[in-house]
């Protein structure tokens, strides 16, 4: 009996595995979204080694210059290399990105376990939480929670985290009713192990793989978020940058420095596109239908 | 409402002038102004409605002196007691109601007493208002006060109908201006159409003024710049060049009173106590530390005034004798090593989370680094520095302050000891006595000499650090004439028409 | 049917309760001082006394709670701090721009998601489907305040077709109201675009592959017409479903775009409001916001289940 329970899931998965593998490979439009996030990562784990320039460095001599050979993207406001600036930006914007959701899912998911797991009263209380905080649209709470917080990078992640929060739990607890009354867990029960434990080590595993398609896509749209709140001022502050906070600035330049604001946004796009690719590749290859 | 429009229109119909085209001028303003009440309202936003929907006792001239509006003339009593005015003959209130000595001393009575009215401390000085004629008031002080007529030239010498005012007057303001409330969609528009009975009729050319609040620099001028308004203010300094080569419009730019400076917490809790807010050599060696011309170059492009007093350079109370000082890297250097602080010196500065704040700001950070300090900028939102600045959190805050043609509302409550928006608490007990006295002088030339006197004991302190002034920068159509600046930026009216 | 309905308004009563409670709570832990905003670059210290106890600020937080709920349920929902006017009464005047602005975005996210949704799912796995599918992934990937700068660079400040922004309502000048929207429609439409081209696209799929579509084929009939007879009008409900949750989005999430373009709707309104600490006006429009939410889900809900029969007989 107590072999049987963890044999279930662990048969199945390395063959899941292979066959995963093998349609994500096959899936061309994640796979370039993928190399291009890898490229993205590297180059903001590399930035102080790789970025021309400080991006910091304030020149007060070649302030708001066009591109040329010096300054492949041009200088912003105070005569800084953007280039540069965007090579570290990408650090924050990732950052962003990756934190968010991990502070949204280290809430959401042990929160959707309990209310899916456990059911009755504590599950009433935390689902009407979690829908009372999905009516409030999402950029709204983020911004009063960015207001409240204060200004800086790491609020708007906690902001941002907290907004996205009841997706996870509401995904999580769903995906938890599903598979409730699945032999494996009736027979984990029946032998009486200790909810804890069956809770991580069954029903956990086996609600993942929706949880990581629906992360990726949350990232592409906490980093859009990010973007959005640095856009109001409420994220990255100077000098420090980020894409969002460098559009911030740019729009009041947009006749006098087009490219000041061009580039970030190009750079915002494309990230946030390839996790989208990529989370689509991912649910595709997860599908059991397709 | 329709029924007055139909009414109206059957009006214009039977006296024949359908035949002319309303004209209409569209003013986009930067912020949508707060309740249209002069007496209890913030913005400058609503002043610069104010100035077609609202007369005032005086006004003030482009030269910073006093004019005739609705008080045609003026005299002290030789005690400076006593502010006797006459008033014009013959002007009515867009709703009817006569303008008299009686609707002087209800409105200043109302400035001072409505429980929020904004304008208390402007009439502080003020004991009682009589009535003397029908045409004749008398404004007893309980101390003498250069500054009261200043203060009547703006909010607290606007002309409120006193029928009105009792009512929801903010919801439907009614005053005595060249132009009368219409109707206001809350951050869209507010609409001003003539007033037939307005005692200059002839000087006012508009059928209607309409101001759209347009929050975005570039966006204001691209609205202009496409005929969608006919006159902008506050234009961006990086939008001027724009603006002047688009061959269909004219810039006017002006000195203006309004001012950026920092202040230093030295006394308001905990923050204060550090190398900076204690010891006057090290704020010194962060003022030499920052070139101010250079801000005005990079951020500004060289349109503001650098300056290191809190008035303009216009102003009769400027001090020549005060010079700007340079940039002076070394010097700062040698005063944090007279000082002996630990190097570097890490200085917090709270800046409001605009972009130009934010840009100045970097500057300074930038340039204060080579002389040692180590700057942390901590943008914070409007709302919230004004609080956390009167709590005292806050090393060295940047703050700007609008201006006032006297010059007494441009430092009294920033350096006296117990001073409103004193946030940092300096307090200097010889300061305080220069300028109370020079709110109580009427010569020019003996209150200048307290004010300069005041104003080297501020600099020497350094815990006010003033940076720059702003100009008002307006641009407009072309076919708009007879337009007149004025550096307090408020748009007059007077004469302003659509060239044939 | 009715019973579900009933049951579902009643279950979101509590969530209301909860939004409201929430926005309060957290909206009073807000750092930042709204009468000390409101009292003028003066800051009399008797004015921030008195409007404190004139809007009730100095009262304990329950009270105030209770307060504001009592008059949120006889439709009052207290005064702006700012401007002095009726919540009640800003709500109304701006709800028409919103929804015109959402009515107009959702017209754009149809003609461009429902097409390509189509013809990526009848030409799947070829070069026009994966086109298809970067585009539609393209307007859900672009940051929506970037794509409206860079449209207001283009068609207002370069080549001068379109005012920049502001809006002129509809009564005022019909033609001028859509010159104004435009640009803000297409901007939120093309974000919407790509999910609703994403659903039409699945929903068509799953439609072609089932047997009556294979049958019509068989049949011998014209490929078009069995895409467009049969196939569209059975995906068709699902993607009105759809439609209707993307409304409900737009509601709140054309915050920044309104703030681009400097449209007074309800996202201009709410940022405003929240920057400007004012209390009653973030608390009132929120509580719209999560009605109008809740409403537009129920909705979704119903016409799924007139659609489903099998969940209609599970009610």
């Amino acid at each position: 009996m107590t072999a049987f329970a963890p044999a279930a899931p662990a048969a199945v998965q390395p063959r899941l595995r292979s066959r995963f593998l093998q349609k994500f490979m096959g899936n061309k439009g994640a796979l370039i979204g993928a190399a291009i996030l890898i490229l993205f990562i590297l180059i903001a784990l590399l930035a102080p080694w790789i970025a021309p320039a400080d991006p910091l460095k304030a020149n007060f001599l070649s302030v708001r210059k066009a591109p040329s050979a010096e300054f492949w993207f041009g200088t912003d406001e105070l005569g800084r290399d953007i280039l540069s600036r965007l090579i570290w930006g990408a650090r924050s914007s990732l950052l962003a990105g990756g934190v968010s959701v991990a502070i949204a899912m280290a809430i959401g998911v042990p929160l959707g376990l309990i209310a899916g797991y456990f059911g009755g009263k504590l599950d009433a209380l935390i689902s009407h939480v979690m829908e009372a905080l999905l009516s409030c649209p999402f950029l709204v709470l983020a911004i009063a929670l960015g207001a409240f917080l204060g200004p800086s990078l790491t609020n708007a992640m906690i902001a941002i985290g907290l907004s996205a929060m009841p997706i996870f739990a509401r995904l999580t607890r769903g995906q938890v009713l599903s598979i409730r009354h699945e032999d494996y867990l009736e027979g984990a029960r029946a032998i009486g192990l200790p909810d804890r434990w069956i809770v991580l080590r069954y029903v956990l595993p086996n609600v993942l793989p929706p949880l990581v398609v629906q992360a990726t896509l949350t990232i592409a749209s906490a980093i859009l978020a990010e973007a959005s709140l640095s856009f109001l001022g409420l994220g990255q502050q100077p000098p420090a940058p980020s894409w969002g906070s460098m559009l911030n600035t740019a729009k009041n330049f947009l006749e006098q420095a087009p490219w000041m604001s061009i580039v970030p946004g190009i750079a915002i796009y494309v990230t946030v596109l390839c996790f989208n690719l990529v989370g689509d590749g991912l649910r595709d290859a997860l599908d059991p239908k397709s | 409402m329709i029924p007055v429009r139909l009414l109206t229109g059957a009006l214009l119909l039977t006296l024949g002038t359908s035949a002319v085209a309303e004209t209409t001028l569209r003013i986009g303003i930067q912020d949508d102004p707060d309740v249209l009440d002069p007496h209890r309202s913030r913005t400058y936003a609503g002043r610069l409605v104010y100035a077609a929907l609202c007369d005032k006792l005086v006004d003030v001239t482009p030269k910073l002196t006093y004019d005739p509006d609705l008080a045609t003339s003026w005299s002290w009593s030789d005690d400076n007691q006593t502010l006797t005015m006459k008033l014009r003959d013959g002007v009515t209130f867009h709703d009817g109601e006569p303008f008299n000595a009686e609707a002087v001393k209800y409105n200043l009575e109302r400035a001072r007493t409505l429980p929020d009215s904004l304008r208390k401390s402007e009439l502080a000085s003020v004991d009682n208002v009589e009535v003397v004629g029908p045409l004749t008031v008398a404004i007893h002080v309980k101390q003498p006060d250069a500054t009261l007529i200043s203060q009547l030239s703006d909010r607290a010498g606007m002309m409120l109908s006193p029928k009105a005012a009792e009512g929801d007057f903010a919801s439907h303001p009614v005053c005595s201006g060249p132009y009368k409330f219409d109707q206001r969609v809350q951050q869209d528009r507010i609409v001003l159409s003539r007033f037939d009975n307005h005692w200059s009729k002839a000087a006012y050319h508009f059928d209607k003024v309409v101001y759209l609040p347009i929050p975005d620099t570039s966006v204001r001028l691209a609205n202009l710049r496409s005929g969608d308004l006919d006159i902008i203010e506050r234009v961006a300094p990086t939008d001027v060049k724009t603006a002047k080569a688009d061959s269909n419009l004219q810039v006017f730019n002006t000195p203006g009173l309004g001012y950026m400076q920092l202040i230093v917490n030295v006394a308001n809790g905990e923050k204060a106590n550090n190398p900076m807010g204690q010891d006057k050599r090290v704020r010194k060696a962060f003022e030499l530390a920052i070139d101010r011309e250079a801000i005005n170059q990079v951020v500004f492009e060289g349109l503001y005034a650098p300056s290191n007093q809190p008035f303009p350079k216009d102003s009769s109370y400027f001090d020549e004798s005060l010079p700007m000082p340079a940039r002076d890297v070394e010097k700062s250097k040698a005063l944090l090593a007279e000082a002996g602080v630990k190097m570097p010196v890490n200085v917090q500065l709270t800046v409001a989370n605009n972009p130009i704040a934010q840009q100045v700001g970097q500057i300074i950070q930038a340039m204060t680094s080579e002389a040692g300090f180590n700057v942390n900028l901590v943008a914070t939102e409007y709302a919230t520095l004004l609080s956390e600045q009167q709590a005292g959190n806050f090393q060295i805050g940047m703050s700007a302050w609008s201006g006032r043609p006297d010059p007494d509302g441009d430092v009294h409550q920033f350096v006296t000891c117990k001073g409103a928006q004193n946030d940092g608490h300096a307090c200097f007990p010889e300061l305080d006595e220069l300028l109370n006295k020079a709110r109580t002088v009427n010569d020019e030339a003996q209150r200048k000499e307290l004010y300069s006197k005041a104003l080297r004991i501020i600099a020497d302190q350094d815990a006010n650090i003033y940076l720059y002034f702003d100009p008002r920068i307006i641009a407009m159509n072309k076919k708009v004439s007879g337009f007149v600046p004025n550096p307090d930026g408020i748009i007059r009216l007077k004469d302003v028409q659509f060239a044939q | 049917m009715l019973t579900f309905i009933l049951r579902r308004l009643l279950s979101a009563i509590p969530t209301l309760i909860l939004v409201s409670l929430f926005v309060f709570t957290l909206q009073k832990l807000l750092p930042g001082d709204p009468v000390l905003a409101m009292a003028g670059e003066e800051r009399d210290p008797a004015v921030v006394n008195y409007l404190r106890e004139k809007y009730h600020l100095n009262d304990p937080m329950p009270i105030q709670y209770l307060s504001w709920a009592k008059g949120a349920l006889t439709g009052d929902l207290g005064m702006s701090l700012r401007t002095e006017q009726p919540v009640s009464q800003l709500i109304l005047s701006k709800l028409p721009v919103t929804i015109e602005l959402a009515v107009l975005a959702l017209l754009v996210a149809l003609l461009i998601g429902i097409p390509t949704g189509i013809v990526s799912a009848i030409r799947k796995g070829t070069a026009l489907d994966y086109g298809a599918n970067v585009v539609a992934l393209s307007g859900i990937s672009i940051p929506n305040f970037w794509l409206g700068i860079v449209l207001i660079m283009i068609f207002a400040v370069k080549l001068q077709w379109l005012p920049a922004s502001g809006f002129v309502p509809f009564s005022e000048s019909p033609s001028r109201n859509l010159q104004t929207l435009l640009l803000p429609a297409f901007v939120l439409g093309t974000g919407l675009a790509g999910t609703l081209m994403r659903h039409t696209r699945g929903a068509m799929l799953e439609v072609l592959r089932s047997d009556y579509v294979r049958t019509a084929r068989a049949k011998g009939l014209f490929p078009m017409a069995v895409v467009l007879k049969h196939a569209f009008r059975n995906a068709l409900m699902p993607i009105v479903t759809m439609t209707t949750l993307l409304f409900g989005e737009l509601l709140g999430g054309a915050v920044l775009t309104e703030q681009v373009f400097s449209i007074p709707g309800f996202g201009k309104m709410i940022v405003d409001a929240v920057f400007n600490r004012d209390y009653s006006v973030v608390q009132g429009v929120v509580l719209c916001v999560a009605i109008g939410f809740v409403l537009l889900n129920l909705l979704a809900d119903v016409l799924y289940r007139l659609i489903n029969p099998r969940l209609r007989n599970a009610a």
